[in-house]
């Protein structure tokens, strides 16, 4: 097992920058999410770690050696493809295999280990089978099974869940954690999905043309976004935009929103403040205002929207539509049009730059 | 599950016969009823032409057998198609791996257009320009006598080399378009998740990569060896008195001779060896794909 590390990467393709300047430090034995827009540079990234693709300038050290001159089939990774791309021309048993077998291994030592991946991907009794002959789900895990069965010092996934529907994804997501944790494997994992990425990684990374946006525990991510592109990208937010008081912001109509996390921006200068749509509480104003939920607005519920367990009020106010959740607690429900406050603490007010 | 396969293709039938018609009838006239007309030459003693007295006769056929000059015929020309495949495969094989794996874009297609040019050029024509190139005085001779220091003779015509030389250069472009075609479909993340793995680019290439193009090779070397083994074109002109072969004997009797029965039947007896080859080959290359 090893860490990677990658040091102000930059790789262009002509005059267009996939990657620039990126730095993260991949922890030994994490689970580490790479979350970004289509084109964004994370298929890019994870090449110039696996080898396929050298970068124009930076470093990438795999346990803490530089890789600059390995090539691919020397530096001990296991990387499973979006398509999976299995070997067609053999069976399950023999792709997973391949890795042992190019290195020269013994035969018995060879089926005895393949057992093992199988057992391990609950595969078991497919390895006769040709991989045109399973279901999506299974074919990923024999991919799974492929690249861990080497021992590899890290594992690359290039959005290995995209293919696959909701439930069976969800299934995966708990399979993959699971053996991941098992043999403690450093992972890094390509995803377009936010929920994914916050469920189950230690760490995220948010790439945006080929930029590093912010990068840190998922909790952090999520409660101090550093940038509205991180905000609105990870989880839903609700982005103000004036100018800083020193303790928050102006709005162009006069109204001041506290913040007591994020950035401090000197007075004066513009800046935003991000809101979770769940951290607001929505009233009809008749109750006591709580002073511990000292920002509030007044606005109209121009939309709600019922999902069970909670729901979305789409709230109109001096031309923007606020988003507030609810849990449904059974309480009285607003009904569309009606006029209402909305207030949220400064604590989870947080303030951009 | 076979019970519906089965009405499926019943009804899948119905409708395309009319789609398959014009083939059919094509197949008929162009082909079938010309080589029913061979197969009766074959067991005629003469051409029933002008009058001639003919009769029924197996002679033909036991001319192969009595002769030992034609089975030696046949097997020269077996080995003549044999070598010349081989060595299509060699050239051929990693031309259609660098069009289809290493260019990209423009380069890509110059060299395809480059590559099936003979095709499109006459076969006499493509002959006689490498009998130019390898007789004595000839360019290559011309050229390496210009380059080299000292004086060295090539004279490659009208030798088993020059044959070589011209049927491999009019046949190596079958073989690169049909391993072009499997090369192209082989994705790259397949020599990809293959290197990640451990394998060297050379294990990558024996192991995924020549498996998967097993059906390119097989087709490319079918469509190349039938027609090299018939051969009389090329062993004729740059073969010359080295030049004889199984293709050039039959063709002697239908151009020369006027021997239509012997050249029928020497036609099938090829026809008949071939087929048995391809078919005691199938099996073996199958397991190999
Ligand atoms: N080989 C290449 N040649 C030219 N441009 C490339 C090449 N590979 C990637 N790019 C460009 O680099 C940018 C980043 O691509 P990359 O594949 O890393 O995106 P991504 O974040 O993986 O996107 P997605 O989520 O859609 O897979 C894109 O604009 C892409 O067009
Ligand atoms: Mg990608």
């Amino acid at each position: 097992m090893a860490g990677v590390q990658v040091a102000n990467v930059s790789r262009s393709f002509g005059a267009h920058k996939a990657l620039d300047d990126v730095s993260i430090d991949f922890a030994d034995g994490g689970f580490y999410a790479l979350l970004g827009p289509s084109g964004s540079g994370k298929t890019t990234l994870l090449r110039q770690i696996a080898g396929f693709d050298f970068p124009d300038a930076g470093r990438i050290a795999i346990g803490g050696e530089s890789v600059e001159r390995v090539p691919v089939e020397k530096r001990r990774i296991g990387m499973v493809f979006q398509n999976y791309a299995l070997f067609p021309n053999m069976s399950v048993a023999d792709n997973v295999a391949f890795g042992l077998s190019v290195r020269g291994e013994a035969k018995a030592t060879i089926a005895a280990e393949v057992q093992r991946a199988l057992d391990l991907v609950q595969l078991g009794k497919l390895g006769g089978r040709r991989p045109h002959q399973l279901s999506g789900g299974q074919r990923q895990r024999v991919a799974l099974a492929r690249a861990i069965v080497t021992k590899p010092r890290v594992l690359l996934l290039d959005e290995p869940l995209g293919a696959l529907d909701k439930a069976l994804r969800v299934d995966m997501q708990i399979e993959l954690k699971r053996i991941q944790r098992e043999i403690g494997i450093t992972t890094i994992f390509v995803t377009h999905d936010q929920e994914e990425a916050l469920t189950m990684s230690d760490r995220i990374g948010i790439l945006r043309d080929g930029r590093l946006v912010q990068e840190g525990p998922p909790e952090e991510i999520y409660d101090r976004p550093q940038s509205e592109f991180a905000a609105t990208f990870l989880g839903d937010a609700n982005i103000f935009r004036g100018d800083a008081t020193g303790s928050g912001i102006k709005l162009p109509d006069g109204t001041t929103i506290a913040a007591s996390t994020g950035a401090s921006v000197p007075a004066g200068a513009k800046a935003s403040c991000a809101v979770r749509p769940e951290r607001i509480r929505i009233s009809t104003g008749a109750a006591k205002p709580d002073p511990a939920n000292a920002n509030t607005l007044k606005g109209q519920v121009s939309k709600r929207i019922f999902a069970g367990n909670n729901s979305t009020y789409f709230v109109d106010r001096d031309g923007q539509t606020l988003k507030v959740i609810v849990q449904n607690t059974g309480a009285e429900r607003l009904a569309e049009g009606q006029d209402v406050v909305l207030s949220w603490s400064p604590d989870s007010t947080v303030l951009i730059a | 599950m076979a019970d519906q396969l089965a009405i499926g293709s019943r009804r899948g039938l119905k409708p395309a016969l009319p789609l398959l018609l014009p083939a059919y009838l094509w197949l008929t006239v162009a082909i079938f009823l010309p080589l029913s007309a061979m197969v009766f030459f074959s067991f005629m003693t003469d051409l029933p032409l002008a009058g001639k007295e003919w009769a029924f006769t197996l002679g033909n056929y036991e001319a192969f057998f009595s002769q030992s000059l034609y089975s030696r015929l046949l097997l020269s020309s077996l080995r003549l198609g044999l070598e010349v495949t081989l060595w299509c495969v060699v050239i051929g094989y990693p031309a259609a791996y660098v069009l289809a794996k290493v260019l990209k874009g423009r380069s890509r297609e110059a060299i395809f257009l480059l590559v099936i040019l003979p095709f499109w050029s006459n076969g006499l024509v493509r002959i006689f320009s490498w009998a130019m190139v390898l007789r004595e005085g000839g360019i290559l001779d011309t050229a390496l006598n210009a380059v080299l220091p000292f004086k060295i003779n090539i004279d490659l015509m009208y030798s088993y080399p020059a044959v070589i030389i011209g049927l491999v250069h009019s046949y190596v472009p079958y073989m690169v378009l049909t391993c072009y075609l499997t090369l192209q479909a082989i994705d790259d993340s397949l020599i990809e998740a293959g290197r990640s793995l451990g394998a060297s680019r050379r294990q990558v290439l024996w192991r995924v990569i020549i498996p998967l193009s097993m059906p390119g090779l097989i087709a490319g070397s079918a469509l190349i060896f039938v027609p090299v083994v018939g051969s009389f074109m090329e062993p004729r002109i740059l073969g010359g008195r080295t030049g004889t072969f199984y293709g050039t004997v039959i063709e002697d009797q239908f151009a020369a001779v006027f021997n239509w029965p012997l050249g029928a039947a020497l036609s099938f007896i090829l026809l008949a060896v071939v087929l048995i080859i391809l078919a005691l080959a199938a099996p073996v290359l199958r397991r190999a794909g």
